[in-house]
């Protein structure tokens, strides 16, 4: 029998899903970046806490980015956007917190593309000469496994390596890995990696051994702003929302929540986000999907055309007999 | 804050979230300003134009907040007749000296008075640092003064003020600062309107600000504004000095410098202090009101802690046992007696300046001309490794096989492998346990100077040589414990805070400490943090279960205040200026001072109190003097002796600059302090010739990732990886100005130096529209070095040595340079270039400008 269409796609609680009874509320991570300043706390504690390896001595020329991408050897990243502020901006101009900001002259806009903190051949900062400058914005923000409702890293792991806890997160068993990398191109995200010299596939537990003794995760524990908010979904969904309200009230209407929709590609994250601009911005998906949406169609489909290839082969032989 | 402070920075985040507005003034765009409501790029070196426009904004709208600069600031005060003002002499005030580039400070003093009470010629002064002295006590004044409270008397501190500061006008300050009109009166109108009455702002600073020729000035007249609007003494006000390390705050309180003893008493000079009594009488200056009248009681205190039982009245406490200062002992003095010479042996603990200090080159080859060095550190540092390593090997400057440097590397423990307190910028002191073992032969500082005063005490035990006694009287009994005898650190904090000799009575406030050597305390400002027998810095009651001022957390000097000078916070009366900033009160029923926080005021002295005439000490503060460490009781708008280089901050040029100054003729500090040793190499500025070899304006500071010198981040991989390499930062413009490509290389080339970085080219650098000319900044990060996990040229060779006169900092935070692009030559080739740069600007060595700018040719700058 196939499974409920709905436990691949759509709203569900994980945990319970997942055959946990009495589980505890579903724990995530709420990332605020409006309130980053880029120390990078996270990355550090993550690093400390999980004894995750170096991820490499080099500068990336990336801004202030010299992690590059979350790895398998960096499970926090925390990625920084220098922009130029252009017309895609149509409110006043205004600070992360609301403040209007006075932009002096314009800026022009036509004087190059639009910025979207990609990697490229232009350097990150285009000049307007000493009398065309006025305030732009640096965005930061701290990228960390989404850890999916539908969790296509868990649904194609043949070990049963990758698995559901008890707190609806996902969460890799290194002594079980085998490394095929199944996973990665499963990954919607371009989360998961797997570790050069080592083949095994490492990411974000959230934690799971602080969580499980009543701990809050490394990176949130050492977030000096409350960037990171570490806590039970709902309520976190809760503030989220209270949070773009305020932030609306103060005249800064580009604020806008990543993954928190349970309707979404990917039955919402357990990890989201407020943004202060489109995701791909961020070097986020924008309409992430989960790949084993499509599986209960795609075997249907397979189921029928294996049908449809037996009724021919029948009707071959049956046609050949007579 | 947010690039250097970001566990401070969550402060200033949630005062956002209430509503508070935070403007950020830099020469590159940072984290903070990423945070920042407002950003305003600034010139390098060009503060106090900007701080003196804001000064002559509100004195000219009359926006001060007028009871409160009345009746506790110096305002009203008379000066002498004798006083001429920078606007009168070319940027110079009266009294300057040309033979010895001081001032003589006796036509600054206020009316009435017959002398600047200093016992110190300026010369001993500036040797000395003796602006350090006033750091935590007004310089000496007498305490009564003749007023005009109607501030209307032309020789009245405000209107000298009003004078002083007439021509940093808006378009002054855009033309010295490159900061535009309208940024600048957005700063302005909003400092302002968030001042006085129901509202306090506050600045905040860091250590950077303090590193400039005129570093003292600064951080003055950021205290002039925060006085004319009201916010000193209040909460939510003040001047925040963010310090560099977890503890500088502490090891200026219990110093680390040569010309302090703990609780800011200063280390006495052989000439001028030959008994306790002339020390104990320079300090306290009798007929000075304030609490530094009782100097005496402090400094036998002191003594009694260091000599124990050997310290009596017959022998003056062991007063004879002190060290003396012979002048200049400055770590940049000293670096230029090593390659003279002139020193034999070092120690350097949790410092490594052949990277951190300016003048790096100087650094080294003074180290290597040491016969022995002593380096604690957590890592195998530059400092230590000089010998082998550094870029003078490569240029022939220094070779390992005939470096006489005997270096000893000791490893020591860090902050978590040994106990103890930190004293943070709020003054409070915060204990910490030991949580691991430290690694191998890793120990406490504690523990290395006391069995090292152990071992060298074993070795005099013999001895009759007059000359030993002072170390064989210490009284030297911590007890220790553990498998390595580390002395105990409660031991030492009770001691600091003082105990009665007979029955070793813990003192709960300085108040109790005697001058009859009944009692000995180490540090009188630190009297009360083991009040009780209690380690009073140990409290960690959570912010939640106590009040908003969090007594019960830690323990501040003095007496767990944490707000100084918070008499202010009320009106003459001893009322709440405001319910909104209500802090501390006059309570008339029970006749206290009552409050949130510990009433920095006598306790019962009523705000009626008048003091008799000619009272001194604390007697002379009146009921509604608010400033009771400060001779006259009144926070100083002007400072009538004391500051060395001015009664008033005033614009000079930072001592290299591609601009000559647009205010006055006197180009720079004209009493900064000048080394003219040969290495001491400088760029030359206007009106100089050839100041167009060094275009470009370079400025130094600190990236989140890495810690200062980088010994703490740069060894650790998950530090190290996250800004893995030596970077300049430039601005577009800049970069097609001069060939830079992002991420490709660039040397800047210096009188003293050429480092290469790779390029980052980023908007957050922007030239600046500079008295009629762009001008284009630079900024590098100043922690790497040639050694840890990843390495670098280190940004502080590029420095010249010019300290401020007060403090002798050094001004490590602008300098010119060039910029090429590529990679720098090597070997001998770099000194050849270097040799070429200086040849071109005609720098010879020794030669410095004049103290005094003579420039009679040129226009008159800036007069009006």
């Amino acid at each position: 029998m196939l499974p409920d269409p709905n436990s691949l796609y759509g709203p569900l609680d994980p945990a319970p899903d997942a055959g946990y009874e009495n589980a505890p509320p579903r724990m995530g991570f709420f990332t605020d970046t409006s309130v980053c300043i880029g120390c990078k706390a996270c990355e550090v504690a993550c690093k400390e806490w999980n004894g995750v390896p170096e991820s490499g001595l080099d500068l990336l020329g990336m801004s202030y980015d010299n992690t590059g991408a979350l790895t398998a050897n960096s499970w926090r990243h925390v990625a920084f956007i220098e922009q130029p502020r252009t017309a895609g901006h149509l409110a006043a101009p205004a600070d992360v917190l609301g403040a209007p900001v006075d932009t002096g002259s314009d800026r022009p806009v036509e004087a190059g593309p639009q910025f979207l903190g990609m990697p490229g051949a232009q350097p990150p900062g285009r000049g307007w000469g000493a009398e065309g400058r006025t305030d732009f914005r640096w965005l930061m923000m701290s990228d960390v496994c989404k850890h999916c409702t539908h969790a296509a890293c868990l649904d194609v792991c043949p070990t049963g390596s990758l698995f559901r806890t008890e707190f609806g997160t996902v969460v890799v068993q290194e002594d079980i890995c085998n490394g095929c990398g199944y996973c990665i191109s499963a990954c919607p995200y371009g989360v998961i990696d797997q570790r050069k010299g080592d083949g095994r596939a490492w990411k974000c537990t959230l934690c799971y051994d602080r969580l499980g003794a009543g701990m809050t995760p490394a990176c949130a524990q050492a977030c000096p702003t409350e960037s990171i908010q570490y806590g039970p979904l709902d309520e976190l969904r809760e503030r989220a929302a209270a949070r773009v309200e305020t932030l609306h009230d103060r005249g800064v209407p580009e604020a806008r929540l990543y993954g928190h929709d349970p309707n979404d590609g990917v039955g919402g994250d357990g990890a989201f986000f407020l943004l202060l601009d489109e995701p791909e911005v961020y070097g986020l998906p924008p309409d992430p999907v989960v790949t084993t949406r499509d599986l209960p169609k795609m075997w249907k489909r397979a189921g029928l055309a294996a049908l449809a290839m037996a009724a021919a082969t029948v009707a071959a032989f049956v046609g050949g007999s007579s | 804050m947010a690039e250097a402070h970001p566990v401070g920075f969550q402060w200033v985040m949630e005062a956002k979230r209430r509503g508070a507005k935070v403007f950020h003034i830099d020469p590159r765009f940072t984290r903070t300003s990423a945070l920042a409501d407002s950003y305003l790029p600034i010139r390098a070196g060009s503060d106090i134009a900007l701080l003196g426009g804001v000064i002559r904004y509100i004195l000219d709208n009359e926006l001060d907040f007028r009871e409160y600069v009345v009746a506790y600031t110096n305002a009203a005060t008379i000066v002498t007749e004798e006083y001429a003002d920078t606007e009168d002499m070319h940027g110079l005030f009266s009294g300057f000296n040309d033979d010895n580039a001081t001032y003589d400070q006796s036509s600054w003093r206020y009316e009435g008075h017959t002398q600047a009470a200093t016992t110190q010629d300026s010369e001993t002064q500036r040797e000395t640092a003796a602006g350090l002295e006033n750091e935590s006590h007004g310089a000496p004044v007498g305490g009564e003064t003749e007023r005009d409270e109607t501030l209307q008397h032309p020789r009245c501190v405000y209107q000298i003020l009003k004078r002083h500061y007439a021509r940093y006008t808006p378009e002054m300050v855009e033309r010295v600062c490159g900061i535009p009109q309208e940024k600048f009166l957005e700063l302005a109108q909003a400092w302002t309107e968030n001042s006085g009455r129901d509202r306090t702002g506050m600045l905040v600073y860091s250590v950077g600000w303090t590193q400039h020729s005129v570093g003292v000035q600064y951080i003055r007249t950021g205290a002039i504004i925060q006085l004319l609007l009201g916010n000193v003494g209040r909460p939510g006000g003040g001047v925040m000095a963010l310090r560099g390390h977890a503890s500088i705050q502490g090891s200026t309180d219990i110093p680390t410098l040569f010309n302090l003893l703990p609780g800011y008493l200063p280390m006495p000079h052989h000439a001028n202090h030959p008994t306790l009594a002339k020390w104990v009488d320079s300090i306290a200056h009798p007929g000075q009101k304030g609490f530094w009248g009782n100097a005496r009681t402090y400094g036998v205190n002191l003594l009694k802690a260091y000599w124990g039982a050997a310290a009596t009245a017959d022998n003056d406490y062991c007063y004879g046992y002190l060290p003396r200062m012979t002048g200049d002992h400055g770590t940049y003095q000293q670096v230029l007696d090593m390659i003279d010479g002139k020193i034999k042996g070092y120690f350097l603990l949790g410092q490594n300046p052949a990277v951190g200090s300016a003048h790096g080159r100087a650094q080294r080859l003074g180290m290597a001309n040491l016969d022995w060095l002593v380096v604690r550190d957590l890592f195998m540092i530059e400092s230590a490794t000089f010998w082998q390593n550094a870029p003078e090997i490569e240029t022939g400057e220094i070779m390992p096989a005939e470096c006489r440097t005997e270096v000893f590397f000791l490893p020591a423990a860090s902050h978590v492998e040994k106990e103890g307190t930190f004293t943070q910028t709020q003054r409070l002191l915060q204990w910490r346990e030991k949580a691991v073992e430290p690694p191998g032969d890793a120990r406490s500082e504690l523990w290395f100077f006391y069995h090292l005063g152990r071992v060298i005490r074993e070795r005099l035990a013999t001895s009759t040589r007059p000359r030993d006694r002072a170390l064989l009287d210490l009284a030297w009994d911590y007890p220790t414990h553990g498998p390595h005898a580390e002395p105990s650190a409660e031991a030492v904090l009770l001691e600091i805070n003082g105990y009665d000799v007979t029955s070793g009575r813990p003192l709960a406030s300085f108040t109790e400490m005697k001058d009859d050597g009944s009692t000995a305390g180490g540090c009188w400002i630190y009297t009360g943090v083991y009040a009780d027998g209690v380690n009073q810095a140990a409290r960690r009651k959570p912010g939640a279960e106590q009040s908003l001022v969090a007594p019960e957390w830690g323990w501040a000097w003095p007496a767990n205040r944490r707000i100084l000078y918070n008499r202010a916070s009320a009106d003459p009366d001893g009322n709440p200026w405001s319910e909104r900033k209500r802090y501390v009160w006059w309570d008339a029923e029970k006749g206290e001072w009552t409050g949130y926080d510990v009433p920095d005021f006598e306790k019962t002295k009523p705000p009626s109190y008048r003091p008799e005439h000619g009272a001194s000490g604390v007697a002379g503060i009146a009921g509604d003097d608010p400033f009771i460490l400060q001779g006259d009781g009144k926070g100083w708008l002007y400072a009538p002796t004391g500051v060395l280089d001015g009664p008033l901050p005033t614009h000079y040029e930072p001592v290299e600059s591609p601009v000559r100054n647009p205010l006055y003729r006197q180009q720079a500090n004209p009493t900064r302090k000048v080394y003219t040793h040969p290495i001491n190499t400088l760029n030359p500025s206007p009106p100089e010739p050839y100041s167009q070899v060094f275009p470009f304006v370079f400025t130094v500071s600190r990236l989140t990732e890495h810690h200062t010198a980088g010994g703490m981040s740069r060894t650790v991989s998950p530090l190290a990886e996250l800004q893995p390499e030596m970077f300049v930062e430039v601005s577009p413009e800049l970069a097609v100005g001069r060939g830079l490509t992002h991420l490709g290389w660039a040397h800047l080339v210096t009188a003293r130096a050429a480092i290469e970085a790779r390029v980052l080219v980023t908007d957050r650098l922007t030239p600046l529209r500079v008295d009629g000319r762009i001008i284009h900044q630079v900024w590098l990060p100043y922690h790497f070095g040639f050694e840890g996990l990843v390495t670098g040229d280190s940004a502080n060779d590029l420095f010249g040595i010019s300290l401020d006169p007060n403090v002798l900092i050094q001004e490590s935070k602008v300098g010119t340079c060039d910029v090429r692009p590529g990679r720098r030559p090597t070997g001998p080739a770099l000194l050849d270039l270097v040799a070429d740069y200086q040849r071109r600007a005609g720098i010879t060595p020794g030669q410095h400008a004049p103290a005094v700018t003579e420039d009679n040719e040129g226009k008159e700058h800036g007069a009006s």
